[in-house]
């Protein structure tokens, strides 16, 4: 038999040529960093520079909204006249929501299942608005349902014009996070559906839009947020009427003009509050969504 | 050679290692085999340098590089899933450890030249990886490694994404490789085949403990424990004891020791034929027989047959020389 | 699903209509208002000396965020991707924060931070301003493009893994030559993408400027303002739309950008 074997084992002793110390007692988790990685150091940047900001400006606005105590916030809030802007902007968002879930939906479609001369362009389009500033959005609907209307629609200072306004930067929320769903749809349920007498309407509720609810929902409560918080787009067509076209936004901007930033931050900080709920109801919902599939 | 001493590693509250030691000595072909889990990755990373052990140390050629980050270490590393740098070509990917030692060009050249005539790859300077076969990947992989003249050469797996008749070119390829190129080699494998074709010495792991070391036809033969006996070979067992299905001698007749039994069924498979008995005490025991010694018994389903358990190597034909001795 | 031919002409005319009627023909009409009397009045339009300063800014701005985005975005993309540390979903979500804030509401925010009555009030005496001046206008442009480079770029890193990163580093290459020679070719078109979008949406902020810039022309009015200003002070209506004309063009050559670095994205993955 061979007896070039050296190869030692678990507690045979090691050969004296090699420099061995003794077994070291349990190290610390090393803090070397992982490969590729950043480090310690790296993370430390991260989070003094996301801190500095993200959460010290936002620390600084709640801490001001409650400068007057939870009694203050809560009356700078109820005012009639931040009442009625909030209350008016969540229900604006709420509609200009529900309108994207079914056009986004119907834009996708045609989108991902349509052909037709000139698709490509209408796709890239969708984004126009995420690449468009604000205001000149707000510019652009003037020209079409402005004072100089070619079709003689003037929508300035209307609730309508809101809407509109809502309407065109929250386009490509809803479409965008239906749009891949839908590439990605296994045909063949659908086809199975068929063959067992399902029409066309039943197919789309029973098996198309149940696979779509978890990105109508995530598109939708992306719009909800976004319209919520828009200003740029509102400003020149909304008109800003208290109580009447005004949005929280614009509500908010007057208010620090005439130097009352309590208030402003009392209605920021709600505001903020609609919207992060809305954003976390859906994340939940979501995720419970997920689990099932 | 290397040394690794009392080693432990954990990932969480999972132990990889548990104060593993071993000797890879120079110039050897070690292979470290185990199911997944046992920590033969582990092991490997550990002397890599790309994980750190709780305990334990690491010796390369001498110097301790147990703190050494996996730049200073000299090793060579070779992923399963290649790692190619898929933007570069493949001579700046064999180029890179070069090059990023502000080798001369025309030194560099020369180099990934002759390292691309040993692994096949003459010709395909200015190839991307995405072009490449798997195959041809990985034997990029190995020259890349081999470029800066490591003194160790680690393999992760390096077959396992390849199919069958691949990994059955590259690992002779690389057996003729280390033959020539003689850098210490230790190669990761669950595969017990590979591990007996391509190395010298096996290093039987589980649970992330070493089992057994030694060459591979002592691991098979001569199994320290249950574990190495059925990771390493199919297994029978006959009267609770176990065995290898192909040292089961069947007879018609009962001999000392022999086990009395009825024919289940018989399989046959090309050149080996499995019989399937059930003994008189009710157990299954699954005997693997050549062609030629099932056509001699003879056996069909039903049949009485008495087995014994042929723990010795069979005596050799008087005259032969033994090929395993003269070694 | 097979529609029936009808149905299909249907659907496509209300999507296309609805697009229509929202996007294109509003559009259209601002460009052909610019543009009907020629390229004269346009070019003078946009020539005054308020436009270039405002264009200059604007530009600046950009200038100087994207840099510091770009850095900063990769770090805490890196940090996400390759780090291993509790409280990852926090940073996470402090990350996709500035997506639910709105720009008012940021431009409050920063006025109660860096403002005279602030928390860092105290540079004012020292004679930094912030609020009504660049620094202001930078850290309310930095907060709404924060998120994009991250976005764009961790999930590259995710995608890709560190092994080529371990390559390298078992041949022997610093933590930097690995980044730059390994890390940095990879997520490349990533980090294209995200500064695209970045450059885009910091030309268009409008709302966080409103509150947090002085808005004096010439001196602090931005493109976005510009725009605002003429329409609403100036009753400027043709200014307005010229300004705006030089935004929109702006928009298109980033979805432009965007498409193209989308494709080579897509490519590139194969």
């Amino acid at each position: 038999m061979t007896a070039d074997v050296t190869l030692a084992l678990d507690d045979a002793a090691a050969p004296a040529s090699a420099d061995t110390r003794g077994p070291v007692s349990r190290r610390p988790q090393s803090l070397r960093a992982p490969v590729g990685g950043v480090g310690p150091v790296g993370l430390g940047v991260a989070t003094i520079w996301l801190s500095l900001i993200v959460l010290l400006p936002l620390a600084a606005l709640v801490s001001k909204s409650f400068e007057k105590g939870p009694g203050g916030l809560w009356d700078a809030i109820t005012v009639p006249s931040a009442r009625a802007t909030l209350i008016f902007t969540v229900l604006v968002s709420v509609v200009v929501a529900l309108v994207n879930v079914v056009v986004g939906t119907l834009i996708a479609w045609v989108l991902v299942r349509d052909e037709f001369p000139g698709k490509g362009l209408v796709n890239a389009l969708i984004d126009l608005p995420f690449a468009l500033p604000t205001i000149v959005a707000s510019i652009v609907l003037l020209g079409l349902y402005g004072p100089r209307s070619p079709i003689n629609l003037n929508l300035v200072a209307t609730k309508p014009a809101v809407v509109l306004a809502l309407l065109f930067v929250t386009l490509p929320f809803v479409v965008r996070t239906v749009q891949p769903v839908l590439m990605e749809i296994d045909a063949e349920a659908e086809e199975a559906a068929a063959s067992l007498g399902a029409s066309n309407v039943v197919i789309f509720r029973r098996i198309v839009l149940p696979a779509l609810a978890p990105a109508l929902l995530s598109g939708a409560g992306l719009a909800f947020a976004r319209a919520v918080g828009e200003f740029g787009s509102v400003v020149l067509i909304g008109g800003g009427i208290p109580r009447d076209t005004e949005v929280a936004s614009q509500y908010i901007a007057k208010q620090i003009e005439v130097d009352r930033p309590v208030s402003a931050a009392a209605v920021s900080v709600a505001l903020l509050a609609i919207s992060f709920s809305v954003l976390l109801i859906l994340r939940v919902v979501g995720a419970r969504a997920a689990k099932r599939h | 050679m290397i040394t690794v001493s009392n080693v432990t590693k954990f990932y969480g509250e999972f132990k990889a290692l548990d104060d593993v030691s071993l000797v890879i000595p120079d110039g050897s072909l070690t292979a470290l085999l185990g199911p997944s889990g046992s920590g033969k990755t582990s092991l490997l990373r550990v002397i890599a340098g790309l994980e750190d052990p709780d305990a334990g140390t690491v010796v390369i050629s001498g110097q301790d590089v147990t703190a050494v980050r996996p730049q200073g270490r000299n090793i060579g590393f070779v992923f399963q899933h290649y790692a190619a740098f898929k933007h570069m070509t493949v001579r700046d990917n064999v180029a890179f450890g070069l090059t990023i030692r502000k080798k001369p060009k025309a030194h560099i050249d020369a180099r990934v030249d002759e390292l691309l005539g040993i692994v096949g790859l003459a010709g395909y300077h200015n190839r991307f990886p995405n072009q490449l076969s798997g195959g041809q990947r990985q034997r990029m992989a190995l020259a890349r490694a081999l470029a800066v003249d490591p003194k160790v050469l680690l393999l992760d797996e390096p077959f396992g994404a390849l199919d069958a008749k691949v990994r059955d070119e590259l690992r002779a390829w690389l057996r003729r490789l280390h033959d020539e190129v003689h850098v210490t080699t230790v190669l990761v494998t669950h595969d017990q085949e590979e591990a007996m074709d391509v190395a010298g010495h096996i290093v039987v792991m589980n649970g992330g403990r070493i089992e057994q070391v030694g060459t591979p036809r002592e691991v098979y033969e001569n199994p320290r424990t249950e574990f190495v006996f059925r990771f390493l070979g199919p297994v029978a067992t006959l009267r609770g004891r176990l065995v290898r299905p192909h040292d089961l001698v069947l007879s018609r007749h009962p001999g000392p020791d022999s086990v009395a039994g009825k024919v289940d069924r018989v399989l046959h498979l090309g050149f080996e034929v499995r019989v399937e008995i059930r003994t008189l005490e009710g157990e299954t025991v699954t005997a693997q027989v050549t062609r030629g010694e099932a056509w001699h018994l003879g056996v069909q389903p039903g049949d009485e047959v008495h087995i014994t358990a042929e723990t010795n190597p069979r005596r050799p034909v008087p005259g032969a020389v033994d090929p395993i001795a003269a070694i | 699903m097979e529609t029936r031919k009808s149905t299909k002409l249907t659907l496509r005319v209300i999507a296309l209509g609805y697009l229509a009627i929202l996007l294109a023909v509003p559009l259209a009409i601002i460009f052909w208002r610019t543009f009907e009397h020629g390229f004269g009045p346009f070019r003078d339009s946009v020539t005054t000396p308020a436009c270039q300063s405002a264009v200059q800014l604007s530009l600046l701005i950009v200038a100087i965020v994207v840099p510091i985005n770009v850095v900063l975005g990769v770090v805490t993309a890196l940090a996400l991707a390759r780090g291993k540390f509790p409280g990852r979903g926090v940073v996470q979500a402090v990350v996709d924060l500035p997506f639910a804030v709105s720009p008012v509401v940021v431009g409050v925010s920063l006025i109660l931070l860096w403002g005279v009555h602030g928390w860092f009030g105290g540079l004012a005496e020292h004679g930094i301003r912030v609020i009504f001046s660049l620094p202001g206008m930078v850290l309310a442009t930095i907060f709404v493009t924060l998120p994009f480079v991250v976005r764009e770029v961790e999930p590259v890193l995710h995608e890709i893994g560190d092994e080529q990163e371990q390559a390298a580093a078992t041949l022997g290459a610093s933590r930097w030559q690995t980044f730059w020679r390994i890390t940095l070719p990879a997520i490349r078109w990533g980090l294209v993408y995200g500064v695209v979008l970045t450059v885009a949406r910091a030309l268009g902020e409008f709302g966080a400027l409103t509150v947090v810039a002085g808005g004096v022309p010439g001196k602090s009015q931005t493109l976005t303002l510009l725009v605002s200003s003429r329409y609403v002070d100036d009753r400027n209506t043709f200014g307005a739309y010229s300004a705006a004309t030089v935004l929109m063009s702006l928009a298109l050559l980033t979805l432009l950008l965007m498409t193209f670095v989308n494709r080579r994205r897509e490519s590139n993955a194969r």
